[in-house]
């Protein structure tokens, strides 16, 4: 363990949703009604499956098995005396075909994370979770809660309809940048395209590995229609990315837009300067070559193919199991970029976390 | 952009000791794509029946255009303006002019044939698509193979069908004409599936390599993210078909089946790599109770089995950088390709930053590729 973690903020901390029954209070009587009559009571994605290693680590299953959630997130807070920690819910929304069944869903979560997360510490902070399904119901969710400043980003899957950039999205962006919420785009699916580019892989394993390439996708179409040049104070923030695939693809895309520009005119600067003023990663899981002798030396390798020390927010990923032991950042960071990661950037990149609450 | 290449040909001329000191270097090319100087070329080698539906109902492919793909290129046929010969047909199908302009100009040794387009794979007509395949096979070694021995054959194998790829690839594995087999990353099903592994049964069998060449028409958009709009998202995305390929070849277990396999990822540069190859073996570490075939780490299976061709040569501003990625990778798993006579071309002489040392370089140009491809 490499010291401090005083004042950091954590930028992806998992509260895991629950039933629909339970979620089912929160809703109206037609809604309520609805998830009881149709029996919809088990509400899980196979991007996570419950008793998967990756979805939690096990000492912590171990010590969570009793416990309340809630009293467990605050014990983590007070041992490293974190900030925030930024709740990220990422189900049970974005499967569902109907967009009005998701918005009413969408809503629910969120309602429930106010009341159960939010209420019971002024350190925890939360992502409203988007029914992206429909655009417009995506809007009203973010106008619902734009006069809580607990609610610091709004959060979509990495997998979902379109690729983001595209226009119809354009309405979420408007909402999210007028209210100061930056965009999260988490690991997961709504699994209405195929997970790869030739269909479904046989295994979990390869499920999420398959995750970063649609952070290839989410990012190249962001930059490519123009989203940044449109919404000129919106900020990404790509959630369990990885990391490390970035510098590659930003060197290809810059490369093609080189090469091919004249088709998206309005992209009128390198990609790669583009999301360096616009696109924010979490820090874990971050694929590196394993710590050893040269372990150090790499990372400082990879960290400056990111060109800037304002990319990175510190994330504990809790429960998922992305780190060993209490070593949460990657190894021989520099104590100024440590200090950036922790806080300073996360404090940049969510201006709502600065509201009085 | 590359002006501090260090095989451009400025800083040859210490070494020049004889008029055409390029022919020395003896480069093999592991992307090179002919063309037909139109659909009538394959005629010869289609039976009647096929080639009067291919002319009456066309190729029909899992994009739905005839003669096209819905994402317009740069240029037409995605091709260098100054490729097309002057006989009127396509770049890449005029043998003189890939002599002149290609194999004598820059001293290819070796190139590895892709013939992408109307070849039958992604076709939805399952006899036509293995019709076609074997009408390109003869061309290909007819047409080229034959009159110029360093443009090397690859077997197009239409592989949605593995029954009739294993007979195309003993069909065609016996004449030396054929350097590798020939598939598409963006194939019907992940590569590692288990419809595939006749194909790679009988690759390993004879010997070749299987190049997995970017492009496909498998009726999913690049990534579950869904479809893009632009060319440009679409090139640069290529790498992510690269990364599922691998990805699906080595959790599904193709390498601890098939242990003489070896597999080259085509067109997709290769920086991607080194990064996918530490994401897996962190995955692996955590969930190989899923994954009880494997017996090796990810990284050990791509380190024996895969290799990346060059092109396009991503291009860092801190060119070390790129550099450290080859590293990574293993200097000896890059192949040089040039992807003529398209657009994105690579110039071996001047694709190469000078951070890559030019030992390295050399080697990437012309000792990699004879470890791998069959060139007897």
């Amino acid at each position: 363990m490499s010291g401090d973690w005083t004042g950091a903020i954590d930028c992806d901390f998992h509260p895991r949703a629950p039933s629909p029954r339970v979620l089912s209070r929160y809703m109206d009587e037609h809604w309520r009604s609805a998830v009881e009559t149709r029996g919809i009571d088990v509400w899980q994605s196979i991007s996570y499956p419950a008793n998967s290693p990756l979805t939690m680590r096990p000492d912590w299953r171990e010590a969570s098995a009793n416990a309340d959630p809630v009293k467990a997130a605050q014990a983590t807070l007070d041992r490293f005396g974190f900030a925030h920690a930024i709740c990220n819910c990422l189900f049970p929304v974005q499967a569902f075909r109907d967009e009005n069944l998701a918005a009413a869903f969408a809503r629910a979560v969120n309602d429930w994370l106010a009341a159960q997360w939010l209420a019971k510490d002024s350190r925890l902070r939360a992502s409203v979770v988007l029914p992206m399904q429909s655009p417009a119901r995506a809007v009203e969710e973010i106008e619902r809660r734009a006069d809580d400043p607990r609610f610091v980003q709004v959060l979509v899957l990495v997998f979902g309809e379109q690729p983001l950039g595209k226009s119809a999205y354009w309405p979420v962006y408007a909402a999210a940048e007028r209210y100061g919420f930056s965009l999260g785009i988490h690991a997961g699916s709504s699994y209405h395209h195929a997970v790869t580019g030739s269909g479904w892989p046989s295994y979990y394993l390869e499920d999420y590995a398959a995750q970063a390439s649609g952070f290839h996708t989410q990012l190249g179409s962001l930059v490519c229609e123009g989203v940044f040049a449109k919404f000129p104070k919106l900020k990404v923030v790509l959630i369990e990315s990885g990391v490390t695939w970035l510098p590659p693809y930003l060197w290809r895309l810059t490369k093609f837009w080189r090469g091919v520009r004249s088709e998206v005119p309005w992209v009128d600067r390198p990609p790669e300067e583009i999301v360096r003023d616009h696109v924010r990663l979490t820090t874990q899981p971050y694929d590196a070559p394993p710590a050893g002798s040269a372990g150090a030396a790499n990372i400082g390798r990879l960290m400056d193919q990111l060109q800037s020390d304002e990319m990175l927010l510190f994330a504990t990923d809790f429960p998922h199991w992305q780190f060993d032991g209490e070593e949460m950042l990657p190894a021989g960071l520099a104590a100024d970029l440590r200090r950036k990661v922790l806080i300073d950037n996360p404090l940049a990149t969510y201006p709502r976390l600065r509201r009085p609450t | 952009m590359m002006l501090d290449a260090p095989l451009a040909p400025e800083a040859e001329a210490n070494e020049r000791s004889q008029a055409t000191p390029r022919a020395s270097l003896a480069i093999m090319d592991g992307d090179m794509h002919p063309a037909p100087r139109s659909l009538a070329d394959l005629k010869p080698y289609m039976s009647a029946c096929w080639w009067e539906v291919l002319a009456t109902y066309g190729s029909r492919r899992r994009h739905g255009m005839l003669g096209y793909e819905p994402y317009p290129k740069s240029a037409p046929r995605a091709a260098r303006r100054d490729a097309w010969p002057e006989d009127g047909g396509p770049p890449g199908s005029n043998l003189d002019l890939i002599r002149k302009q290609y194999l004598d100009h820059y001293g290819i040794e070796a190139a590895m044939m892709g013939p992408l387009g109307v070849s039958g794979q992604g076709e939805l007509n399952p006899d036509l698509r293995s019709a076609l395949a074997s009408a390109i096979n003869d061309w290909q070694r007819e047409h080229f193979t034959r009159p110029e021995p360093r443009l090397r054959s690859g077997i197009v194998v239409p592989d949605d069908d593995a029954e009739a790829s294993v007979r195309e690839i003993e069909r065609c594995a016996p004449d030396p004409a054929y350097a590798h087999v020939f598939m598409l990353t963006r194939s019907l099903e992940p590569a590692g599936n288990r419809r595939y592994w006749p194909i790679y049964g009988a690759a390993a069998r004879h010997g070749l390599p299987v190049a997995l060449h970017v492009f496909g028409a498998s009726g999913h958009p690049h990534s579950g993210g869904g479809w893009p709009s632009y060319y440009v998202e679409e090139g640069a995305a290529h790498c992510t078909s690269c990364q599922s390929v691998v990805t699906s070849l080595v959790i599904e277990g193709v390498f601890e089946r098939f242990p003489a396999l070896k597999v080259v990822l085509v067109e997709g540069g290769f920086a991607w790599l080194a990064p996918l190859a530490w994401r897996l073996d962190k995955l692996y570490a955590r969930l190989r109770s899923e994954v009880p075939h494997l017996k090796r780490r990810p990284s050990d299976y791509i380190r024996e089995h895969v290799w990346v061709t060059t092109q396009p040569m991503e291009e860092p501003r801190e060119r070390r950088q790129l550099a450290d990625m080859m590293e990574w990778i293993g200097w000896d798993r890059l192949i040089f390709s040039s992807d003529y006579p398209h657009w994105d071309f690579d110039d071996p002489f001047r694709a190469f930053p000078t951070a890559v040392p030019r030992d390295r370089a050399r080697q990437i140009l012309t000792a990699n590729a004879k470890a791998v491809y069959r060139l007897g």
